[in-house]
């Protein structure tokens, strides 16, 4: 890094580059922190399995969970994250407004996702199925519940990143922020993937 | 923020580089097959329970590194050495915390 600022003896170079840099370690460091999410939610998985044990004689959890509805919630899931690689895509090639159009869309399947969540939780809890019933119905809102606010706090991301886009254009500070939305987001996906295969798929089993 | 006003390239980061769309399409249709495999299984029940699991658990270590390589663009160059630590050091501790607490949790009847 020193030889390339001392060779290149470019007053414009040197600031893109260290502008170029300081970025990088930003998206480094969001880097850490996804990983030190992906233990909280690994903890949150070690207390579900513990306590998928204990149902208190409450619901049967097979007619809790229904296939065709977790079905829908990962596949809007791998929706958004498809879309959001197109947005990303379209930031590379500096296209503002298919950037805009692709980060829509991740919303509107993310809002999707969101929405089938809360009206599972509420129907739950409304059948006497909530948090306070069991251990085991704990632990499921716990998990289930903190990656939902995970990805709730990522569509206010994204409603954030567009206004951005619209209104600043791709420069490489708003380009920058987009590629740890998309971290982010990708990320939130891989949970799902742990959530559908260790609490959904084998309850209904 | 420092924002040089200088800068008016921009940042040619290889993980931006080489965002083409059709890696994404690649891994949303690798992601999809890996999917479908696991609910395919829960909704036929062909095998016996124990056996699904097993292809759910496999269906879903293997969906882990499709999503890690084609959407989140983690690879084995040295631009994405520090993720890949990274990655590596939180699989361990994960590994530990998870692995522990089960083993810890579901051997509590040996005690006296």
């Amino acid at each position: 890094m020193t030889d390339a600022v001392i060779s290149s003896g470019h007053d414009d170079e040197t600031a893109a580059e260290a502008a170029e840099r300081a970025l990088d370690e930003k998206t480094f460091g969001f880097w850490i922190y996804l990983m030190s999410d992906a233990i909280i939610f690994a903890l949150l998985f070690a207390t579900f399995v513990v306590m998928s044990h204990n149902p208190a004689a409450g619901s049967a959890s097979h007619t809790l969970f229904r296939l065709p509805d977790t079905f829908a919630k990962t596949i809007l899931l791998l929706a958004s994250s498809t879309t959001l690689g197109c947005s990303t895509a379209a930031t590379a090639t500096g296209q503002r407004w298919r950037t805009l159009a692709w980060l829509g869309a991740t919303f509107l399947f993310g809002l999707g996702f969101v929405t089938m969540e809360i009206s599972e939780f509420y129907g739950m809890a409304v059948a006497g199925a909530g948090p306070w019933r069991s251990g085991f119905l704990s632990a499921f809102f716990t998990l289930v519940g903190t990656h939902a606010i995970h990805v709730s706090i990522g569509l206010v991301w994204i409603v954030l990143s567009g206004c951005e886009v619209t209104s600043r254009g791709l420069n490489p500070f708003v380009v920058s922020r987009l590629y740890r939305l998309g971290l982010f987001w990708h990320f939130l996906v891989i949970v799902w993937i742990g959530i559908f295969s260790f609490v959904y798929l084998p309850e209904i089993l | 923020m420092a924002a040089p006003p200088r800068l008016s390239k921009m940042p040619t980061s290889p993980q931006r580089r080489k965002s083409t769309i059709k890696g994404y399409l690649v891994g949303a249709v690798l992601a999809l097959v890996l999917t479908a495999i696991p609910f395919g299984f829960v909704a036929t029940r062909t095998l016996r329970p124990k056996q699904i699991f097993v292809a759910i658990s496999i269906a879903a270590i293997i969906q882990v590194v499709v999503h890690l390589r084609y959407f989140l663009r983690l690879d084995l160059k040295p631009s994405s050495q520090n993720k890949s630590i990274s990655l590596c050091f939180a699989a361990v501790v994960l590994f530990i915390l998870f692995g522990g607490t089960l083993w810890i949790m579901f051997n509590l009847n040996y005690r006296k």
